[in-house]
């Protein structure tokens, strides 16, 4: 049966005698000719929407650029090296994983570079460069490749390999340096100082982002313009955000009504840590994200809850990325039961 | 006010400016036509001349052979050269009869014509219908006269008429409705009484102005004729979002448009009905539009069931040069041609012909799980799905996917990000699905 699955691909494909050329000496019979000219074959549609998978990847490259330059204006020089290293190691690995398995090499489509520079975002400015290259040879390698490159993996290879540098370096994944303002100096990020010590920082700077944090996440701002755009040009499904940051507001300021105490209002919540990062950039990765409609909603509520069950009651002050990790894991099982229903289809 | 149309879909670049405002032009009478046995939907026709007869316009030459069928006439005056396979427009060889015209186009005798066709029983005017061999001309080519025989248990009560015209570029359906109004008209007139209904409604998109205009003046008289203008967007002129977007009803998955007590037909059948009922006319011409960036000069043609595309491609001023492609019919269903030498028949809407800079070579790149083709779906299956499943050879998860609800309307295809051929992969899960399903019940008989 596969067999013949390729025999009609092959049919499929039968390109094209180009344009027959007419030569001098035949020039006598071209009438003849036209008339049995070939012409392309192909199956309809013979019309294709102008998107792309490369053109998708390097938009979305795009919308992390404001939150990149801030990132480097926020943090230093410095960190614009630790952003290359992951790029470059991220780029290298997918070549050559490519070449390996004799495929062709899938650097241009842009997936490497968004990835490389998705993990160099989530780590800490001060970040060794040696260890963020590992990390992106991991996303690409473990996260991706493994699985059979683009469009295979389960879980979202940049934050695959921030949770493998987690497991595997944590005291420099939890080592926050300020803004250059105060250059080289360790502080706490927003999330940590509530947690541990019950500090609030003002609202003003959390949405501007003049604190401590990842590289690429701290100006909620500028992520929610860069997040905007790929809603308006449908390259992040809207509903993801929605369900995600909805619940944790949602879900999240109930916790506080309870115990405004205990626990931080529900817009603290929303423009602290890696979330907005998470929300527009992270979850609404196309590949590891619910295919229906319905399965959206439930993959984004889903991460919601829990991440306010690890920032609330966890041991960790931010849990952004095992929350997507965690939902990325029953994205199958979710696609599986959200088949939406057919047009003129009767429930049963 | 928000004007009606079906949930999801597509809006394809329109491209309808190149000919839409073109007036129709009868091609010249071919010196040569082909004309297939089997042109529509059910049992093919046995040929009822031979090599060397003498044939007349609106002869039958062809008869059918059971009741979903339908019979096929001589377009031309002349001689029957030969009755064997040719290549046909839908990519294969079939049985045609090959005429050799006489260069005088002289008819056979048709009956008087019947002005007063209210008098006419149901029975007469579907006789009419069938002996004129209509089809469904928007594409399908589907028997009138078996849709308008429905079971006396699934009562009608809306006729619809199909102006849609959703493929891009084409232009057939329009240029009809702006200079063969009453024809129009009359077609759905004759269709009302047959199928006894109360309400017709008229579904035409509103990139079409003109056209709703002067249905809207030739149907004010007739209170139970409506003419609903509809948000442009693709497939509307399939019956099941047609349906849904004018009158708001949903056929049933698997089911047909009668069981919602609809029959919607397509403007060109109209015409093709007030012709054959009143001035007894067999179905020997039909529009085609003749467009796309490759043709010379785009046109609406009405040509002669059998002439050779050639004839219509000179006729508009020839091929530029770097045409690359040529399709039979519009850009999301139409089907691709190997070469001009296949004949226009009962089906075909429009010969599309394109050129390099239109059919970009797109390279495919691997399902990245988007769920545009889902967000696009008119009949809301899952293509990513499907299309996988059916290249793994997986039927039966196909099959319980609804595969065979696909309409292959393009709509996935189209917005794919990676360009994956999802329509085709379909199509080849679908046929295995239909021969799954055939073995299964040869199996339990």
């Amino acid at each position: 049966m596969q067999k013949e699955i390729n025999k009609m691909e092959e049919t499929k494909k039968v390109i094209p005698n180009e344009k027959p050329k007419v030569s001098e000496e035949r020039k006598p019979v071209v009438k003849k000719q036209r008339a049995d000219r070939q012409f392309l074959l192909t199956s309809s549609p013979h019309m294709v929407a102008v998107d792309n998978v490369p053109k998708i990847m390097w938009s979305v490259i795009a919308a992390l650029m404001p939150a990149v330059v801030f990132g480097v204006y926020n943090f230093g020089f410095n960190v614009l090296l630790t952003i290359l290293s992951s790029v470059i190691a991220a780029v290298a690995t997918e070549a050559v994983i490519n070449k390996m398995r004799g495929k062709e090499i899938t650097v241009g489509d842009g997936s490497a570079v968004l990835t490389g520079l998705l993990l160099a975002m989530t780590l800490p400015p001060a970040f060794p460069k040696a260890y963020a290259a590992i990390g992106a040879v991991f996303s690409i390698a473990i996260g991706k490749q493994i699985f059979g490159g683009l469009g295979y993996n389960i879980f979202n290879p940049a934050l695959l390999g921030r949770a493998f540098l987690q497991a595997s370096f944590s005291v420099k994944m939890t080592t926050w340096t300020a803004p250059v303002t105060i250059d080289a100096v360790t502080t706490a990020t927003p999330l940590g100082s509530f947690k541990f010590e019950k500090v609030m920082t003002p609202y003003f700077d959390l949405f501007m982002g003049k604190i401590g944090g990842c590289i690429g996440e701290t100006s909620a701002l500028l992520i929610i313009i860069g997040g905007l755009y790929l809603l308006l040009k449908k390259y992040a499904d809207w509903r993801i955000p929605v369900s995600y940051l909805g619940t944790v507001f949602v879900v999240g300021g109930i916790f506080w009504l309870i115990n405004p105490d205990k626990y931080p209002d529900p817009v603290f919540h929303l423009f602290s840590g890696g979330l907005m990062l998470g929300a527009f950039f992270m979850a609404t990765d196309m590949v590891t994200s619910p295919i229906t409609p319905k399965g959206t909603w439930i993959y984004g509520i889903g991460a919601g809850i829990v991440l306010l069950i690890i920032r609330l009651f966890g041991g960790l002050p931010e849990g952004v990325m095992y929350s997507i990790l965690f939902m990325n894991a029953f994205v199958p099982l979710i696609n599986r039961y959200t088949r939406p229903k057919i047009f003129g289809e009767v429930k049963k | 006010m928000r004007l009606k149309t079906f949930k999801k879909g597509v809006h394809p670049e329109e491209y309808k400016h190149l000919s839409e405002k073109k007036s129709l032009e009868r091609l010249p009478i071919p010196g040569e036509v082909f004309i297939p046995v089997h042109q529509h939907i059910g049992a093919p026709c046995r040929p009822l001349v031979e090599k060397g007869q003498e044939v007349k316009t609106g002869e039958i030459i062809g008869q059918s052979t059971g009741f979903v069928s339908s019979p096929v006439h001589a377009s031309i005056s002349g001689k029957v050269k030969a009755v064997k396979n040719f290549p046909n427009p839908l990519g294969v060889n079939s049985l045609m009869i090959h005429i050799v015209g006489n260069g005088e186009d002289e008819w056979g005798d048709l009956p008087d014509e019947t002005q007063d066709w209210e008098n006419l029983n149901n029975e007469e005017i579907i006789g009419r219908i069938q002996k004129a061999g209509i089809v469904g001309l928007g594409g399908a080519a589907f028997p009138t006269h078996v849709k308008l025989t429905s079971p006396k248990e699934k009562p009608i009560d809306t006729f619809i008429l199909n102006g849609c015209e959703c493929e891009p570029y084409l232009t057939a359906d329009h240029r009809m409705m702006v200079e063969q109004t009453g024809d129009v008209v009359l077609g759905t007139r004759i269709l009302m009484k047959v199928l006894n209904v109360k309400r017709a409604v008229i579904g035409i998109e509103n990139n079409k102005p003109d056209a709703i205009e002067a249905m809207e003046k030739a149907t004010k008289v007739f209170d139970n004729i409506e003419v609903i203008p509809l948000k442009v967007k693709y497939p509307q002129g399939a019956e099941k979002m047609l349906i849904k977007a004018t009158i708001d009803r949903d056929v049933p998955a698997g089911g047909l448009p009668l069981d919602v007590g609809v029959v919607v037909n397509n403007v060109g059948t109209a015409v093709a009905v007030a012709d054959a009922v009143i001035r007894r006319k067999p179905l020997i011409e039909r529009v085609v539009t003749v467009t796309g960036d490759g043709i010379k000069e785009p046109k609406n043609v009405i040509a002669r069931i059998g002439t050779p595309f050639q004839n219509l491609v000179d006729f508009c001023g020839g091929l530029t040069d770097d045409t690359v492609k040529i399709i039979m019919g519009g850009p999301m269903m139409g089907v691709a041609q190997h070469s001009l030498n296949v004949p226009v028949i009962k089906a075909t809407s429009g010969i599309l012909c394109l050129t390099g800079r239109t059919v970009l070579k797109n390279k495919e790149y691997p399902c990245i799980q988007c769920g545009t083709c889902i967000g696009a779906c008119p009949m809301n299956l899952l293509p990513t799905s499907l299309a996988r499943y059916a290249q793994a050879g997986n039927w039966q998860t196909a099959k319980d996917l609804g595969i065979m609800n696909c309409i292959e309307c393009g709509s996935c295809a189209f917005v794919c990000p990676s360009k994956i051929p999802l329509v085709h992969q379909i199509r080849i899960g679908k046929q295995k699905v239909n021969e799954m399903i055939k073995r299964e019940k040869t199996e339990a008989v």
